[in-house]
């Protein structure tokens, strides 16, 4: 839990002229929980598709493992993302594959020398894992809105990624999923030695994983806060405060 | 740091002992455990597995699974030694127990039955597709009476797009056209020196035939196909299902627009591809059969009859009905997913071609009975 394995270097988000985020300066620790938060509109999941590697930045720099990840060739920049696992908003799974399919495919491109035997044992591991045990052979659209969260969950861990980014993992997904899947993810970077990146604005999320937290604004357009949720509770700026305490009482109301 | 996996059995012992090490991840090449297994020859009630990997990821969890597999199957017990933190675990919790039934097999049915379900869905899709008829019939007439619920917005935009969006690419194809009857033509009337009907053929070719046909084979590929697409992705996008819980009719809402803008468009670009492809004919004849430019235009005028014209129009109406109706329909029975949108829209553009050419070949013949 020490060296930084993603670090953002005067990031600036957004497409085209559309600046969303300016400045943005964070490293994110092996092994850690990293949220990423914001209000609505703040560019939380554009900051994500630049992290990842969907889309160039508009200026400043992501660095993987100390790489400058946007200045590399698009093949030498495949060869980093494969070190991510990334769960989509929307889901993403190929419609037109079984769940094994989903996870054996990426498995089978960048790991040649897997025999079958393995590639099925692994697809059925990580199904197990998130609680799909038996689905392998179902398609997307036989399986509910849940399911399938869970189930490309199971593809984003395919190759054992060093980083898995969620992005909103919790839309759409009723409390109790929601908080199995918060277990998940802990289980995971404890077990994996995973580093998460989560974008959320999802407060039991936030407060039952998050090590180290960055907060977006949405009017100042940069970031008003980074660092343990302890010391953004007592010390971060009254934005900050509010967003979180909110969530506090609203906690409080749940336990009571 | 990446030395490699291996997985062998140490017979320096009595137990049988098999043992993991190296670096079990998945980028290195692993021995085979059938191989391994079989190695082993007859195995004793327990078999000691020492984990000594250097570093390890999903595989190592792998070949623990197959090995308990295995084991399971022979009725030998596994006793795993040395694992490191975190794969105890991981396989504890990828040991849970299978939450979903499997997928029920589909029943296999002999060939009558099959060609039964065949003739079935046959007969359910033609009245599926007669109900739809009648429902956009409904849906026009009430359009008649002005109390069809239609954006006036949604019609300029399909009629922009079927309209004076397609007028280029319907202005290239049907001078083209005009230009090849008049070679193909001319190649042969020019044996019997009868060059001059080439104007004939190009001006009775065109507007009876090949202006309407060819105007609508564009617009199959190019407004069917969208249609199609367009009302699938509504559907797989549950875009459909929320006008029909708002209490919308889907079909004025949808298909009315498109189905009018596409009557009013039609005629209108048959006109115009029937026009440039007469001047196609005309380039050609006047410029390369030494027939003078009055001869050929007179010789037009005096060939072409309204009844000829009148025909392309009213194949046009029909050709632009087929259109909308059978890519309208195919974009709303899609399914959910990108797949069916693909499906829907290959599906659509078949049936509209197959259809165009068909009540073609009708039309003629019953003109030809007709004597017109």
């Amino acid at each position: 839990m020490s060296e930084a394995i993603l670090v953002a270097d005067n990031l600036s988000a957004g497409y085209g002229s559309l600046v969303i985020q300016r400045d943005l300066n964070f490293s994110i620790k092996k092994g850690e929980v990293f949220v990423i938060m914001g209000g609505s509109g703040s560019g939380k999941s554009t900051v994500l598709r630049h992290l990842i590697g969907l889309h160039a930045p508009l200026a400043g720099r992501v660095l993987f493992q100390g790489e400058d990840f946007w200045a590399q060739d698009a093949n030498s920049r495949a060869n980093l993302q494969q070190h991510f696992g990334v769960l989509y908003q929307n889901v993403a799974l190929w419609g037109g594959m079984t769940l094994r399919e989903n996870i054996c495919l990426p498995a089978s491109t960048w790991r040649p020398e897997l025999s079958k035997a393995d590639l099925y044992e692994l697809a059925a591991i990580k199904l197990a894992w998130v609680g799909l045990a038996g689905c392998d052979e179902l398609y997307p659209a036989e399986i509910s809105g849940g399911m399938r969260k869970r189930a490309a969950l199971a593809r984003a861990l395919a190759l054992d990624p060093q980083v898995l980014f969620f992005d909103e993992p919790s839309a759409g997904l009723d409390p109790l999923s929601s908080m199995a899947l918060d277990e998940l993810i802990l289980q995971l970077r404890d077990s994996l030695g995973a580093t998460i990146v989560l974008v959320t604005h999802e407060l039991p999320s936030i407060y039952a994983v998050a090590d180290t937290c960055l907060f977006l604004d949405n009017k100042t357009h940069t970031q008003i806060a980074l660092g343990p949720l302890a010391d953004l509770l007592e010390h971060g700026p009254e934005t900050v405060q509010r967003f979180l305490r909110r969530g506090e009482a609203v906690t409080h109301e749940v336990t009571r | 740091m990446n030395k490699v996996p291996s997985l062998d059995w140490d017979h320096s012992r009595e137990a049988s002992v098999l043992q993991v090490t190296g670096s079990w991840t998945l980028e290195q090449r692993k021995p085979e455990l059938n191989d391994v297994w079989r190695e082993g020859g007859r195995l004793p009630q327990q078999v000691m597995v020492q984990v000594a990997v250097e570093a390890w990821d999903s595989s190592l969890l792998a070949l623990l699974r197959r090995m308990q597999r295995l084991a399971t199957q022979q009725q030998v017990t596994l006793d795993l030694q040395g694992l490191p933190d975190g794969v105890a675990r991981l396989l504890e919790m990828a040991a849970s127990p299978s939450t979903q039934a499997a997928k029920a097999e589909p029943p296999e049915y002999g060939w009558i039955a099959r060609v039964g379900l065949r003739a079935q869905s046959v007969a359910t899709a033609l009245t599926e597709s007669c109900i739809f008829i009648g429902q956009v019939i409904q849906a026009l007439g009430r359009l008649l009476t002005g109390k069809a619920r239609m954006r006036a917005s949604d019609f300029w935009m399909a009629f922009q797009q079927c309209g004076p969006g397609a007028l280029p690419i319907v202005a290239l194809i049907a001078s083209l056209i005009g230009l090849i009857l008049a070679f193909v033509g001319a190649a042969q009337l020019q044996a019997f020196g009868a060059q001059l009907y080439i104007a004939n053929m190009v001006s009775i070719g065109m507007t009876r035939e090949m202006g309407a046909l060819m105007t609508a084979v564009i617009m199959a590929g190019r407004t069917g196909a969208a249609y199609a697409a367009e009302l699938g992705s509504m559907q797989a996008n549950e875009e459909i299902d929320a006008l029909k819980t708002f209490g919308f009719p889907t079909l004025e809402f949808l298909v009315l627009p498109r189905l009018l803008a596409l009557l009013i468009s039609m005629p209108i670009l048959t006109v115009f591809a029937d026009a440039l492809g007469v001047f196609g004919g005309f380039v050609i004849g006047s410029g390369l059969f030494d027939i003078s430019a009055q001869q050929y235009i007179n010789q037009s005028l005096t060939m072409l009859t309204l009844t000829d014209f009148l025909i392309g129009l009213f194949k046009s109406l029909v050709f632009a009905v087929l259109i909308g109706l059978i890519g309208c329909y195919y974009g709303l029975s899609c399914g959910r997913n990108a797949q069916a949108v693909g499906q829907a829209t290959t599906k659509a553009v078949v049936s509209i071609i197959v259809a165009l050419v068909v009540s073609d070949a009708v039309i003629t013949l019953i003109c030809t009975q007709l004597g017109i």
